[in-house]
């Protein structure tokens, strides 16, 4: 099997690619629509402000063939900005539309703490998490964010910041994360294997 | 359940070489900033800076393919800097494999540098290194690898920086860089204070109770060193459970 990584033109591409490799996997970045519609996975990895990637899925055609792609089943693993495009918008820039696959508006995290919300914390597992298959409990994670899913009703995890937010999202094929697998060390490559292992 | 403290390890590198106090026994390519990233890696450092410290023009391809080298081996965030004095320089960096790019003289010369970097890649992609220097009852931020004064308030372009999109700051005291002598805690404390963003304390540290003190008193989110790692004079492992055991919440490596 192999894995289309949806190129948006900022995202942390590369960082995502080494970690597939390292793992033995396959990759493929695609920037373009017909490619989305033949993956048999994708990844959408995503760093930087909320307006440059819905603006690129919009741009690029993306927004069709990977809404179509996830309808068919296709399994999608989201990261960082990955998972908040799924929800309908995002404080960060309210004006454009996300791709509302879950309800919900991203917003920013609380002013009362360090932001952004960057380095090394842990999870808390709100129910049974495909992709937290075999990590143990008090694995820390890397993050990097400001702003994040606060109603975290969908949360197959969530981790606190000021207040607690989605971290792990799985619903169906739809699969995301907010902290950053890619840079998590030992347990991020397990949660990318899990994601690999749903994926086959 | 909160966020742990980081320990960062640095790599001043000459282009290619790791260029600082390296002084290993039993490993033959000591000054490999591949062979030290992977052995920090393994050892449970949070991140890792590699800066250029030689800066010129004509070694910066040597540095790209350094960070490209280095981030293939990395499984946890990298941070890379060093002369970087246009969007552009932060382009090819970001485009080698680092995560976050530092921006030191070329940002107080050129405030809007910070901005651009910030728009393209995010606050959280842009770390403003400050190197301060005690003068009088404030803080100088000295520029040119801490050689000349910009005649700025150390407290006041911390401020400025994140105001202009910086989503850390990388702070050094150039009072305590090289002597060993502890992390400069007032200082940390005070610009901690002063910026919303998480602050990594540089500068001076040596013992396990340097770390606990810059942690604790300094409120420092993350902390920096380079020759006490390089020269083994300090696991990171060993820093970590010391760390934990003082009561510092740290990510201990399995």
């Amino acid at each position: 099997m192999k894995i289309t990584i949806l190129d948006y033109g900022a995202g942390n591409v590369p960082s995502v690619e080494r970690a597939l490799q390292r793992l033995g996997v396959e990759s493929q970045r695609t920037s373009s629509p017909e490619s989305i519609s033949r993956a048999e996975a994708l990844l959408l990895p995503g760093v930087g402000h909320y307006a440059a990637l819905v603006r690129a899925l919009d741009e690029k055609h993306f927004r069709a063939p990977l809404l179509d792609a996830i309808g068919r089943g296709v399994p999608f693993l989201g990261i960082c900005l990955g998972l908040q495009v799924l929800f309908n918008s995002s404080e960060e820039a309210s004006e454009l539309r996300g791709l509302s696959l879950l309800s919900g508006v991203v917003s920013a995290l609380p002013p009362n703490v360090k932001l952004p919300h960057m380095g090394w914390n842990q999870i808390e597992k709100k129910r049974e998490s495909s992709l937290l298959t075999g990590i143990d409990l008090g694995a820390y994670f890397y993050f990097a964010h400001s702003y994040a899913a606060l109603d975290s009703g969908a949360a197959a995890a969530t981790c606190s910041h000021g207040t607690e937010f989605a971290a792990v999202i799985e619903q169906r094929n739809v699969l995301a994360v907010q902290f950053h697998p890619e840079k998590s060390g030992d347990s991020g490559a397990r949660v990318l294997q899990n994601f690999l292992r749903l994926a086959a | 359940m909160s966020l742990a403290h980081r320990i960062i390890p640095c790599l001043d590198t000459d282009g290619e070489r790791v260029v600082k106090g390296v002084n290993f026994v039993g490993l033959r390519d000591a000054g490999d900033p591949v062979a030290l990233a992977s052995r920090y890696d393994t050892e449970g450092a949070d991140e890792l800076v590699v800066l250029d410290i030689a800066a010129s023009r004509d070694r910066r391809p040597t540095f790209l393919e350094t960070i490209r080298r280095v981030a293939a081996e990395l499984a946890i965030p990298l941070t890379a800097g060093g002369g970087i004095r246009t969007l552009e320089d932060g382009r090819a960096v970001v485009r080698a494999g680092a995560d976050k790019v530092t921006v030191n003289t070329a940002a107080v010369e050129r405030p809007a540098l910070i901005s651009e970097l910030s728009r393209e890649f995010g606050a959280q992609a842009v770390v403003l290194a400050i190197d301060a220097k005690r003068v009088g009852d404030h803080w100088d931020v000295m520029v040119r690898g801490g050689r000349e004064s910009a005649s700025r308030d150390a407290l006041e372009w911390a401020r400025m920086g994140v105001a202009a999109g910086a989503g850390e700051i990388l702070l050094t005291s150039v009072d305590r860089d090289g002597t060993q002598s502890g992390f400069d805690v007032t200082l940390t404390a005070a610009v901690s204070a002063a910026v919303s963003v998480p602050v990594i304390a540089s500068g001076g540290a040596k013992s396990p109770g340097h770390f606990v003190e810059i942690f604790r008193d300094g409120a420092a989110d993350a902390a920096l060193a380079a020759s006490i790692f390089h020269d083994e004079v300090q696991s990171i492992r060993a820093l970590k459970q010391f760390l934990a055991s003082s009561g510092i919440e740290v990510r201990l490596p399995c």
